[in-house]
């Protein structure tokens, strides 16, 4: 052949040389010099599992399980991975409207295209097991795990508190969290949210193109087991807790009871009050908005937020203020008659009880004794230089005793309550005020109002004789023997403990026979005191103070209930049906348990 | 009947047996890979899977192999036209007859298997080529062999453009190698260049730009070209040409393709972006290939491939599998041995004194580079997706048979 045809050879073997040299350019551009791929590969194939640990249950003082969790199962998606899908299918099998999907769909691009968005929540078993098959029509969907509260009784919805998912704010100051995460929203389940939620697990999962998990990446070992949340023991008395709702129906008003030795609350009753079962899952918000705009304000929580003038009981405090600063002794005797406490014009009215000393005033209550007494715990100019002194010093035994603050622990929403200062009253009578001038305090009425923690708190004072523990609802954590030990710090009051044996000796006589007989428990020694707290927008508060057994205290029970009249009548029986099913687990007054349970005030 | 030839053992080119095994292999054990899910390993001797039926295509082919080197070689050239013709036959009852398998309707079944005539058709357009070639002895058939080669080779593009597989259709351009080296005149091959600069230029911008490069380069050429009067007719002609033709390119490319084809032609260009949609499968590809890195993940464990994110990866997307497992190690090994390969059977080609050897094997050499070159390209990005199989790679009977006949009638050819 030509010598031309063979030069053809070289430039032929020149052109593929040369190709094939770009050729092995881009490859090395594309294996060894691009990192992206890498990325790219890893994020096609893995996908992150968020693990949710189930939340720790909580029990009650015995053991007796208050909140645990059902399965449940959300779906997410990630908007990335998403292909066309049949939308009908999917609108179907969640039984949803298309725009819905629509506007979910778009609501996740929004969020993040690589992160994975919730789609609906709490998908019921049914419909997650159809759904399990048809998972890889919907590539960019997938099922999580998830739990659920569930309550096995319908009681304490304002103390066990509720679980919603996080918004916002919550994901923005923990990072913990991640949108579409629960959290504790309230109560319990708030306070001790860290220990409950237990510590979120991750797992790789190697998924193909169709979106199918086909295992598990590098066999499992990045996987980040979830830690479960710790269980928690509650210090609530399932038992009485549910009694005491139930003496409750039908009425406004609130029972605390306390162990004093321990400052644990055996029952936190706030009437009306709501199933904590309807504040769970797909129902919560419908609920939600019922419960909220229920002119009963079920959701109020009574026992903490609610602020009352104490009426009778506030004497034990002032009759202990008044022996600790030797204005009367458990001798002295003031007399009651003309109708009552004359201030001019004006009369405090009482029952012209004659002579009494302060056991006789405790058991009948007597207004002129405690009005007459907290003149002069305010009049004592060899004390205080004036009566703004005089009153700083009462309040300061008022605090001593638990009142004007809030205890700040492990409960939701206190309220702090309100007993004005003294600049107040400097300001309200332009400095020219006296004992006289605020008198009603001295039996627990006018601008005085406090919470029924705070008043179950001062009977536990007085059960101790001079200090309280901190009121609290949890008192195990992980383990049911291992006391929750940060609030069991013993506070004490300001006054000595020989005052009050005396107020209890009158509270005993209160129940044997004064105005709270009852109180009576076949069996059991009980100190009361009943009281009637004075109510501007209609009928009276009924309210009754309880210690049992009076020689060795196991309860204080401090019970109101709205518009109930005299404190004799309806919280009387009820804080005393309390202390006879908390010390013998058993009522025997069965006929006026079912009373007091079927009783109505409106 | 074939008659058994006695010089058999000697002679045969050993590289090029050892490069086709070498490629064999490599192509069975990617496809044993891409067969496997990630952490199971299947059992070897399984037939109801790709790489079992591999096994029996490879099995085949050595005894097809073996067949050719030991009949006597003029037997085949003997029966070129008629294995012509026989293919052609096949390839037209593809069109009545044929099942349909991504979009070309290239395949006939028989049971369970199916075979593609085109690729046996690629090794008979070869043969006769080169056996025509041969003939034309005479001054007169010399002058209008050019009429008879063109209509070789379009008449079965023909028949596979019908089949709506236009990859295959390309492969049948890789004679211009062979016409090159045959004396294909230097300016066939400047109006190639012209053409496809011309092309890519108007798609990729538009009319006006191709047609200001055509002037300046008209004006430049003018210009230089001064003192070569005679040929200043010729420029003019090849400038209106130009013109012409830069018109035309728009109206081929909106009637001639289908519209995926255009998308592909669209994203090559950079004209079009849809990683998630239409260009999922190379997007896919480049990740996988992309992913490998240096060594590659090891053997059995690529997710992109053992994850099916690569589509149709033991056939035409094989690459993937090697360069995501094996990397750019992999990727130079595999270029090597075609490199090689391609080389070798090129400088037999040369060296060989007998100008038929000469012919088939450039042939051969060129469906060989048309193949590795189309088929790389569109796994890693450089070319739109043309499917067509890497050869002795690729899954697929009728491909690696064809391969073989081919590449062992060379060997055959080159040593009688």
């Amino acid at each position: 052949m030509a010598q031309d045809d063979s030069r053809r050879y070289y430039v032929i073997l020149v052109f593929l040389g040369i190709l094939l040299g770009l050729y092995t350019i881009r490859l090395f551009n594309l294996q060894v010099l691009s990192s992206s791929y890498k990325d790219k590969a890893v994020k096609n194939a893995i996908r992150e599992v968020t693990i949710h640990p189930a939340r720790g249950f909580i029990y009650d003082r015995n053991d007796s399980l208050l909140v645990y969790n059902d399965a449940a199962y959300d779906l997410m998606i990630i908007p990335k991975d998403i292909r066309a899908f049949d939308t009908a299918e999917l609108c179907r099998v969640l039984d949803m409207e298309p725009q819905e999907v629509r506007a979910k769909l778009e609501k996740a691009a929004a969020y993040s295209k690589s992160v994975a968005s919730l789609f609906k929540q709490q998908i019921s078993k049914e419909d997650y097991g159809y759904l399990q098959e048809k998972m890889s029509e919907f590539p960019g969907f997938f099922v999580q795990n998830r739990t659920l509260r569930s309550y096995p009784q319908p009681i304490a919805a304002h103390i066990l508190g509720y679980v919603s998912e996080v918004d916002e704010r919550d994901v923005e100051n923990d990072s913990y969290y991640a949108m579409g995460d629960y959290i504790g929203k309230s109560g319990i389940e708030k306070a001790y949210e860290p220990v409950l939620r237990g510590v979120k697990g991750k797992e790789k999962k190697l998924v193909d193109v169709h979106n199918r998990v086909v295992g598990d990446f590098a066999e499992g070992t990045e996987n980040i087991q979830a830690i479960p949340g710790t269980s928690i023991w509650s210090t609530l008395d399932m038992q009485l807790q549910r009694l005491g709702e139930e003496l409750m129906a039908g009425k406004r008003g609130s029972i605390v009871a306390i162990e004093p030795k321990t400052g644990e609350i055996l029952c936190l009753v706030s009437s009306p009050n709501y199933d904590p079962n309807l504040l769970v899952g797909t129902a919560r918000p419908k609920n939600y908005g019922k419960l909220i705009a229920d002119p009963q304000k079920p959701l109020f929580n009574r026992a903490l937020q609610a602020a009352y003038p104490p009426g009778s009981t506030f004497k034990l405090a002032n009759g202990l203020i008044a022996l600790q600063e030797q204005i009367i002794t458990n001798s002295s005797i003031y007399s009651c008659s003309g109708g009552g406490y004359r201030i001019g014009s004006h009369v405090v009215h009482c029952h012209n009880c004659g002579g009494l000393n302060i056991y006789s005033a405790i058991q009948r209550s007597c207004n002129t004794f405690f009005c007459r007494a907290y003149y002069n715990i305010l009049s004592n100019r060899v004390k205080y230089k004036n009566i703004d002194e005089a009153y700083t010093a009462w309040l300061e035994y008022m605090e001593s005793m638990g009142f004007l603050k809030v205890f700040n622990t492990d409960l939701p929403y206190e309220l702090q309550g309100r007993i004005p200062s003294a600049e107040y009253f400097d300001k309200k009578y332009n400095n020219s005020w006296n004992g006289n001038t605020v008198v009603s305090m001295g039996i627990g009425q006018g601008e005085a109002a406090v919470t029924p923690l705070q008043m179950a708190n001062m009977l536990a004072v007085i059960a101790n004789e001079g200090y309280y523990i901190r009121p609290h609802i949890v008192r195990a954590i992980g383990k049911r023997d291992s006391l929750n030990t940060q609030f069991n710090e013993k506070i004490y009051s300001k006054i000595e403990p020989r005052h009050f044996r005396t107020v209890l000796q009158g509270m005993k006589q209160v129940v044997t026979g004064g105005t709270g007989r009852g109180a009576q428990i076949p069996g059991i020694e009980v100190a009361g005191k009943t009281g009637t707290a004075q109510n501007p927008h209609g009928r009276d508060h009924s309210v009754f103070a309880l210690i049992a057994p009076a020689n060795d205290p196991q309860i204080v029970v401090f019970c109101l209930v709205e518009n109930g009249g005299f404190g004799a009548t309806v919280a009387c029986p009820i804080a005393s049906l309390m202390a006879e099913f908390y010390i013998n687990r058993k009522i025997e007054r069965t006929d006026l348990e079912k009373r007091m349970k079927e009783l109505n005030i409106k | 009947m074939p008659k058994l030839d006695n010089k058999i053992t000697k002679g045969f080119d050993v590289r090029l047996i050892g490069y086709y095994l070498a490629l064999v292999f490599i192509g069975w054990m990617t496809i044993y890979s891409t067969c496997c899910i990630q952490g199971v390993s299947l059992p070897v001797f399984d037939f109801s899977q790709l790489y079992g039926k591999q096994m029996i295509w490879i099995a085949t082919s050595f005894v097809l192999a073996t067949v050719i080197l030991l009949v006597d070689g003029r037997i085949i050239q003997h029966y070129a036209y008629f294995l012509y013709l026989f293919c052609l036959f096949l390839m037209v009852l593809v069109l009545f007859i044929g099942a349909e398998i991504n979009g070309a309707k290239s395949w006939i079944k028989i049971g369970t298997f199916s075979i593609q005539p085109t690729e046996f058709m690629k090794f008979a357009t070869a043969l006769t080529l080169a056996k025509f070639m041969q003939e034309g002895k005479t001054a007169t058939q010399r002058r209008y062999m050019w009429i008879w080669q063109f209509l070789l080779i379009m008449i079965p593009v023909v028949v596979v453009m019908l089949q709506h597989d236009a990859g295959s259709a390309l492969v049948f351009a890789s004679f211009i190698i062979l016409f090159y080296r045959e004396g294909l005149s230097n300016e066939f091959i400047i109006f190639g260049i012209i053409a496809a600069i011309l092309a890519i230029v108007t798609l990729f911008l538009n009319e006006i730009y191709a047609i200001g490069l055509a002037s300046v380069a008209f004006i430049a050429i003018m210009v230089l070209g001064r003192l070569q009067r005679k040929k200043y007719v010729r420029n003019i002609l090849l400038y209106a040409l130009s013109i012409a033709f830069v018109f035309s390119v728009n109206l081929f490319y909106e009637k001639g393709f289908e519209p995926h084809q255009k998308q592909r032609i669209d994203t090559i260009l950079g004209k079009t972006s849809d990683p998630l949609g239409a260009d999922f499968n190379l997007n896919q590809s480049k990740i996988a290939i992309g992913s490998g890195g240096l060594f590659g993940k090891g053997y059995l464990k690529g997710t992109q491939t053992k994850l099916k994110f690569v589509p149709e990866q033991s056939t035409d997307f094989i690459f993937c599998a090697i360069g995501e497992e094996w990397g750019f190690f992999g990727t130079l090994v595999v270029f090597g041995l075609y490199g090689a390969l391609i080389f070798r059977i090129l400088k037999l080609s040369e060296k060989n004194r007998n100008p038929f050897v000469r012919y088939y094997g450039y042939g051969v050499a060129g469906v060989f580079i048309v193949h590795f070159f189309i088929n790389i390209g569109m796994t890693t990005g450089i070319l739109p997706i043309i499917g067509i199989p890497l050869p002795l790679i690729s899954y697929g009977g009728s491909s690696l048979w064809a391969f073989t006949m081919m590449l062992f009638c060379f060997i055959k050819f080159n040593d009688n």
